[in-house]
């Protein structure tokens, strides 16, 4: 029941009957540690729960709002300016924001892009999404790096207390909900668009074709059009799609996607992993990483607050190799909970947690992290290469 | 690996001592060549760098061998290198140094492009190679692939990136013709091997781009320039890439230029992080600089790659690449936090990046992209009023002296602060009288349109005037992005001046200051002054907090107190109930107040750091070893204004607060801060007594500024000075220099370092002087002295502490005679021509100036000589001077860091300095100067400061220090051929001997006819040459066929003089031929040639020059004692 108000973008604002350059503070985030911060809003308004992560990627918002991972959370944007190079059609992660809302600390008043087609606020009224600017972000990421992630209220609405709005924060639950079956698409379809040209970065064409079978978790598109720029043909699945079906259909691999909230929330979808893997390479990220784990009887756990940003290193143990890598999880797979023959390939630098693995007898990779980027950088694109080659060696 | 993952956080371990990643095979000592004077496009950046690098490789067990000429710096400390020379950065000189020394490698990629080219030279003449020394950090290849134009292009074309349509030429014609195939102006210029982009331009049109080219050749290093297609209009960017030996590549900073394409990123305010790109954007660009870094083959270390971005569709193309540290990897560094210069040193012993510690986090690696939740802005700072007859225009070749650099939450905040911090009489942008000439439409279009250093103010006034955010856009090609950010603070500035200060809430206040706006904009706006202001704020609370930069937004808990301020809700700054100081730096760097300063600053932390003092310092340069947050044990990086200081005073609540290191800014701060702490009556944070300004008080200052004071202590003291007075009016002016009798010398009172000083001859001169140079009245009076002809000065600087003992720092005796600025004449330590009578006098004069005044601390006075020996006090500053750090390092003390100790409460005999040291050795100083930089400007030396840099020889000999000196400072002095002579009426006098001198040193000698008259009268062999008015062949001609080596040259100031004489001194400076403008100078380069002939160079390093360990053990005894 949230309505679209006017922010910032309108200019001057009238409060209190005096013209300023800025509109008065209109709405609350009030955290489940009691405290209660003031803000502006824009896009909708109305009063919205979620867990409050933060993300520390210096660009690539819309990618963000549209990553259906988020579905359930605020997201806190550490980057100040938020909002400058607008919003454009090629950005789009999904064709929806899953996000409870987007906290930043300065809304831009303009935009400047080439490609720019609207306005963030524009863009967040029409999707209904909250958002909250004019906030101490910087004082919350501590407290979320002290703390864990917090469950939080945002609120335009000035009739209820403070405390109201901390008794919601207190009686809503993340850990353990299904939020997948929110986010996956109704029904299977295929997906043949490519990175565009104007974007595409990888040297050579792919001469060999595969056809993959991607479940749908709440996949970002950059990943269909990764793997498609590597010579895949893809059908997607919903996530509670029977795994008989995708075996039926013969394909020469199978992909796990990213995907919003608790791998231990979805028995079903382990229960699909642990179906498939075996009988065809698979690959998985993020969700899909920790539903393998799962599957192969590993164990994952809560972060205190997870990884969420476009600069972690990632090392890849069989290389030495270190990459700069997108992240967006709360929850790690425990590796010494893996069975013997699984190998740990890939460990997050900041914190040595397990960022990828391998399984060769069951021709699976899988990585915790997001090697299509969107937003991020394209150092691990190369993990699409291994699973192509390691269709390609299936096929032989 | 990963065993207890779930906190979220492991400690990591990294390896204590080197590992065998931290370990090159075979290599035990390195070479770190600095990148000596300050020139330019060259400044302490490279002091940050390399001193960052001396010390990280020392840590790392590494023997280090440093070669820089420049004295000023903190890496030239005799304890930061196991040996350090001080002197000549010439090819066989430095190979030299390597057969002496025989280091195992040598690390080019510290000291700019100085530091490259040199190591490019002793490459190609095989001296690497010939005594086995290893080029770490940058191969040669990749060195040439990414300097050579030619190589560079090629490089881009086979990674498919795209380079401006351009071609290399090395004679004229090939640049025309290379200008005819691109087929439209405007064209870009740019030599090749030059730093700051010397002698490179935009041409208008062909008669320019001819200018320019020429210009061009003869300033590249391998006579080849770059002719390629402007991008006028395209965004610029920057990304600042590290590459390891396995081949891990980080992106550590993007930085976005407010100036679009056209200007020199030296020159360009610069914002961090990019705010214009989208993540695909962004990342095609990082992708870019990660190809472009393999590509050119730097193995290891720092590069920083610069784009061109096309605003209207997002098409790419790549401007450059430096394959080193750079101006850019400072600030980038300053702006997140991640030390570019120290990584790099330790990858190009062989570490990778995630085998080191992120330096602030301590728990994660560096193999990682800083991430920052603040925005960055840098303003360049120009001196171009120093160089009459120079456009203040800016091109793509560097013309700033100086840089601030401000931190913010937002992009408005840090902009206001940046502007702030410049020092140039803007408490921010707006909110200020709009400047006469922006009144005009069409001079404020060309302002907008030709970009400048007042560009931004001229932003300011045309939204003042109604223009749009478009018009300015279509104008001037700022990003709209910026011009919006921009036009919002006048809008808040028009509500402010709609509202009484009585009526701002306290959300008003927030909402204004977290836009930057400063007490003294709102005071303004609001009809006020600064001080009802600040009580009206702070009786709302609405006071500063300060966040950390921690490379990190926050991820991760950050180890380093590295600080600055914003309205925000929360506050990271933690103050402790430590004993401490705080130690005010000086700004920006700006001609006469630079390096030297920043030199005593950090001299001070680092002995009262050892001293048990917790030190904080304040800064706003982000060029500078004091800006480096290891340098002291808290950094808040702000802008030097009452209004800042005192709020970090309020929160820090210092036991001392030093003002006499930082040059100029501080000392105008001391006495409101003064005020602050007699109206507050603040206890220090450690509870041990009031906050205090420590050393002479601000009050001792005043009175050796103040010249009414000052004269009735001269007075006192029976301590003379040359006669003059205090003109309020052009008839005072006369009547006093009527009375004193013509030269004078005059100046402006209200301004300092030699500002629009000017001596003049006769009536004429000084009406013309009154009515042009500087305004006159009751407000703003003249001083009027008597000019010493001939006179020898005397510079000299004292230590004194608070018990009254003084004790000469050094006695130095300018080359130059009286009256050419101190900072721009050379000298020697110790004085070569004075007699015992005289220093007895300047010496006796020092010590009781300086127990009169007070002084607790450093003392400078310059004194003037009379040819019949009269003795002169000229001036005396009770402050750290310029000549600080060199004289340190003639003597071996630290002069700095006793000054700092005894304000403390040390006193001089627990130092252990008791005494005056006069070194065996000679020790000279000589200016280098920027007239290359700007077209059009006479190269005279005068009382007006003009140098940027300054360079040091040590020999026992002192035509052999001299020599040195010469040589560092770049003029090739030439051991036979022909010297031209042209000596004007003052001087004649003194022809005979310069003349002979250089017979009996061989030269030939041509000279204008009434200098050749004089010679002949004389029986000195000349050829008269014509002047370049009276016809040809003249002296012109024979400069440009190289048929003259040396030229002496005294300006006769009168209309002729400054059109011909003019045109053949800037004619020398192109074609690099050694040009001598003082008599004493020239005596000095006739000693110096006959010293270079009879002798060879002597290469020492300093610690060879002395038993330094004594030094050091009296000051660690003082230490401990303290």
């Amino acid at each position: 029941a949230a309505k679209a108000v006017s922010g910032v973008q309108s200019g001057t604002v009238v409060d209190d009957g005096v013209q300023r350059p800025w509109k008065l503070s209109d709405a609350r985030l009030v955290l489940e540690d009691g405290s209660v911060w003031k803000a502006k809003s824009f896009g909708a308004s109305g009063t919205q729960v979620g867990e409050v992560v933060f993300n520390t990627s210096l660009t690539g918002y819309q990618e963000i709002l549209t990553d259906p991972s988020y579905a359930g959370q605020f997201v806190l944007m550490t980057n100040p300016h938020i909002g400058n190079t607008g919003v454009n059609p090629d950005d789009e992660e999904s064709n929806r924001c899953f996000l409870a809302g987007l906290i930043i600390r300065n809304l831009s008043i303009c935009t400047s892009n080439w490609r720019c087609t609207e306005t963030l606020e524009e863009y967040l009224m029409k999707r209904n999404i909250m958002g909250i600017y004019d906030v101490d972000t910087r004082a919350i990421t501590r407290r979320l790096r002290e703390d864990g992630s917090l469950i939080g209220v945002l609120s335009t609405d000035q009739s209820r207390t403070d405390d109201e709005l901390l008794e919601m924060a207190k009686n809503w639950k993340i850990v353990g909900v299904d939020l997948i079956s929110g986010v996956t698409c109704d029904a299977p379809y295929e997906w043949s668009d490519k990175t565009d040209s104007e974007w595409e970065f990888k040297k050579g064409q792919s001469t060999e074709s595969f056809h993959v079978v991607a479940y749908d978790f709440g996949i970002k598109h950059n990943i269909l059009r990764r793997l498609t720029s590597y010579g895949c043909k893809i059908t997607v699945v919903p996530a509670n799609w029977p795994a008989s079906e995708v075996l039926n259909l013969k394909p020469d691999g199978v992909f796990f996607s990213n995907g919003p909230g608790d791998p231990a929330a979805v028995p079903y979808a382990v229960k699909t992993v642990q179906e498939i893997i075996g009988k065809v390479p698979v690959f998985g990220i993020c969700m899909g990483h920790q539903l393998i784990g799962q599957a192969l009887g590993g164990k994952t756990f809560k972060m205190k607050f997870g990884h969420h940003g476009g600069n972690h290193p990632v090392c890849d143990l069989r290389s030495g190799r270190v990459d700069i890598s997108a992240q967006n999880h709360n929850y790690a797979v425990d590796p010494e909970s893996l069975p013997e023959g699984v190998k740990v390939t890939h460990i997050n630098l900041n914190d040595n947690s397990c960022a990828g693995l391998q399984y060769p007898k069951m021709k699976l990779l899988s990585l915790q992290y997001h090697p299509e980027s969107s937003p991020g950088p394209h150092d691990s694109d190369l993990a699409f290469g291994e699973f192509i080659e390691m269709m390609k060696n299936n096929r032989l | 690996a990963s065993a207890s993952a779930k906190d979220g956080v492991t400690v990591r371990r990294f390896p204590a001592a080197p590992t065998e990643g931290g370990r090159l095979a075979g290599v035990r000592k390195i070479m770190i060549l600095g990148a000596g004077p300050i020139v330019i496009g060259q400044a302490c950046e490279f002091d940050y760098s390399g001193t960052q690098a001396c010390k990280a490789l020392a840590e790392e067990g590494y023997e280090v061998v440093l070669v820089n000429s420049n004295p000023a710096t903190i890496m030239t400390d005799p304890d930061l290198a196991h040996r350090t020379y001080i002197g000549p950065m010439t090819p066989p000189l430095v190979e030299r140094i390597i057969a002496a020394e025989r280091p195992d490698a040598l690390l080019p990629t510290m000291g700019g492009q100085t530091a490259l080219n040199l190591a490019v030279s002793l490459a190609d003449s095989g001296a690497l190679d010939r005594l086995g020394v290893r080029l770490i950090g940058a191969s040669l290849p990749a060195i040439r692939a990414a300097e050579d134009r030619q190589l560079f292009k090629q490089a881009m074309d086979r990674i498919g990136l795209k380079t401006p349509p351009s071609g290399i030429g090395t004679t004229l014609e090939e640049c025309i013709s290379i200008a005819e195939d691109i087929g439209e102006f405007p064209l870009i210029v740019r030599p090749a091997f030059t730093l700051g982009g010397t002698g490179g331009g935009i041409a208008y049109n062909r008669a320019e781009f001819e200018d320019i080219c020429r210009a061009g050749l003869a300033a590249s290093h391998t006579q080849q320039v770059l002719v390629e297609k402007s991008l006028l209009g395209w965004k610029e960017y920057e990304l600042e890439v590290m590459r390891d030996m396995a081949d891990n590549v980080v992106i550590i900073c993007s930085i976005e230029n407010i100036d679009p394409m056209g200007v020199h990123t030296g020159d360009s305010i610069t914002v961090a992080p990019a705010q214009t790109l989208t993540d695909k954007e962004y990342q095609r660009l990082r992708d870019y600089s990660v190809a472009i870094i393999r590509e050119i083959g730097v193995e290891c270390g720092g590069s920083n790659v610069q784009f061109a971005v096309n605003p209207a569709d997002g098409e790419v193309m790549v401007i450059e690449m430096n394959p080193r540290v750079s101006r850019s990897s400072a600030l980038a560094s300053k702006a997140t936090g991640f030390p570019i210069a120290k990584m790099a040193a330790k990858l190009s012993v062989g570490y990778t990046l995630d085998q080191i510690p992120n330096d602030i986090t301590k728990k994660t690696p560096a193999s990682f992209e800083p991430s920052i939740d603040y925005v960055v802005t840098k303003i360049p700072r120009f001196a171009f009023e120093k160089f009459p007859g120079s456009e203040p225009v800016l091109t793509t070749q560097m013309k700033s002296v100086g840089e601030a650099m401000a931190l913010g939450r937002t992009f408005q905040e840090s902009f206001q602060k940046a502007v702030r911090s410049l020092e140039t009489g803007f408490a921010g942008w707006g909110c200020a009288p709009i400047k006469e000439l922006d009144w005009d439409w069409e001079k404020l279009k060309y302002s907008l349109r030709v970009p400048n250093p007042d560009r931004i103010h001229a932003i300011y006034a045309a939204f003042k005037k109604g223009m749009r955010i478009q018009d300015i856009h279509e104008i001037s090609f700022i990003d709209k992005w910026f011009l919006t950010e921009l036009k919002e603070l006048v809008d808040v500035e028009q509500f402010l001046i709609s509202r009484g200060l009585d009526q701002l809430s306290k959300d008003d206040f927030y909402q204004v200051k977290r836009r930057g706006f400063s007490d003294t904009q709102i005071a303004f706006a609001t009809s006020s002054s600064e001080t009802d202001v600040r009580l009206r704020r702070l009786a709302l609370e609405v006071a500063p907090t300060y966040k950390r930069v921690d490379t990190c937004a926050a991820e991760f808990e950050a180890n380093t107190p590295y600080m600055y301020s914003s309205y925000e809700y929360e506050c990271e700054s933690v103050p402790t109930n430590k004993k401490k100081v705080l130690i005010l730096g000086g700004g920006p760097n700006r001609i006469g107040q630079g390096i030297e300063f920043d030199y005593c600053c950090c001299h001070a932390s680092f002995a009262l750091r050892e001293a048990g003092y917790e030190t904080i310092m304040m800064n706003s340069n982000p060029e500078t070893v004091s800006t480096d947050y290891d340098t002291s044990d808290r950094l808040y990086f702000e802008p030097l204004t009452v209004e800042d200081v005192t709020n970090v005073i309020d929160l820090e609540r210092p036991d001392g607060i030093i003002v006499q290191f930082g040059g100029q800014t501080p000392l105008k701060l001391a006495l409101p801060i003064q005020q602050y702490l007699e109206d507050k009556k603040l206890v220090s944070a450690s509870g041990t007594g009031l906050v205090k300004i420590w050393g002479t008080s601000p009050d001792s200052i005043d009175a050796a500024e103040d010249r009414k004071r000052f004269n009735a202590i001269l007075e006192e003291l029976g301590i003379e000075q040359p006669k003059g007075g205090i003109a309020r009016s052009e008839s005072d002016a006369l009547s006093i220099a009527s009375e004193v009798g013509y030269p004078v010398v005059v100046r402006p009172s209200y301004v300092l370092g030699g500002r629009a000083m000017e001596i003049v001859y006769n009536d004429e001169k000084l009406i013309k002087y009154l009515a042009t140079a500087v305004q006159v009245d009751p407000e703003r009076p003249v001083l009027v002295d008597k000019y010493l002809i001939d006179a020898i000065e005397i510079d000299v600087d004292a230590l004194a502490d608070s018990v009254g003992n003084v004790v000469i720092g050094g006695i130095m005796e300018h080359i130059e005679q009286a009256g050419i600025h101190s900072g721009d004449s050379a000298c020697s330590l110790p004085t070569r021509t004075v007699s015992a009578k005289c220093l007895d006098i300047i010496r006796s004069w020092t010590t009781k100036l300086a127990k009169r005044l007070n002084v607790c601390g450093l003392m400078n006075c310059q004194y003037a000589i009379t040819t019949s020996g009269e003795v002169f006090l000229l001036e005396a500053n009770p402050r750290a001077s310029r000549t600080v750090p060199f004289v340190s390092k003639a003597i071996g003390h630290p002069l700095a860091k006793y000054a700092s100790l005894v304000m403390s409460g040390v006193t001089l005999p627990e130092l252990g300095y008791t005494q005056e040291v006069v070194p065996k050795h000679v020790s000279v100083k000589e200016a280098v100067l920027p007239f290359e930089k700007f077209q059009g400007c006479d190269i005279l030396l005068g009382p007006e400061m003009r140098s940027t840099g300054e360079v040091m020889g040590i020999d026992y000999e002192f035509s052999g220090a001299f020599a040195k000196a010469q040589i560092a400072a770049g003029q090739k002095l030439p051991l036979n051929g022909t010297v031209f002579l042209s000596l004007n009426d003052l001087t004649k006098r003194h022809l005979a001997e310069i003349g002979r001198g250089f017979r009996e040193l061989g030269f030939n000698i041509i000279a204008t006819s009434g200098t050749a008259k004089v010679l002949q009268l004389e029986g000195i062999p000349v050829e008269p040459v014509l002047k370049i008015h009276e016809g040809r062949p003249n002296a012109r001609d024979m400069l440009k066929n190289g048929q003259i080596q040396v030229m002496v040259i005294t300006s006769s100031g009168d209309a002729l003089d400054s059109k011909d004489g003019l045109q053949l001194r800037r004619l020398a400076l192109a074609y690099k031929v050694p040009i001598i403008t003082t008599v004493d100078g020239a005596r000095a380069t006739i000693d110096a040639i006959k010293s270079l002939k009879n002798k060879s160079i002597e290469t020492l390093a300093l610690q060879d020059y002395f038993q330094t360990t004594d030094a050091s053990q009296n000051l660690q005894a003082a230490q401990s004692a303290s």
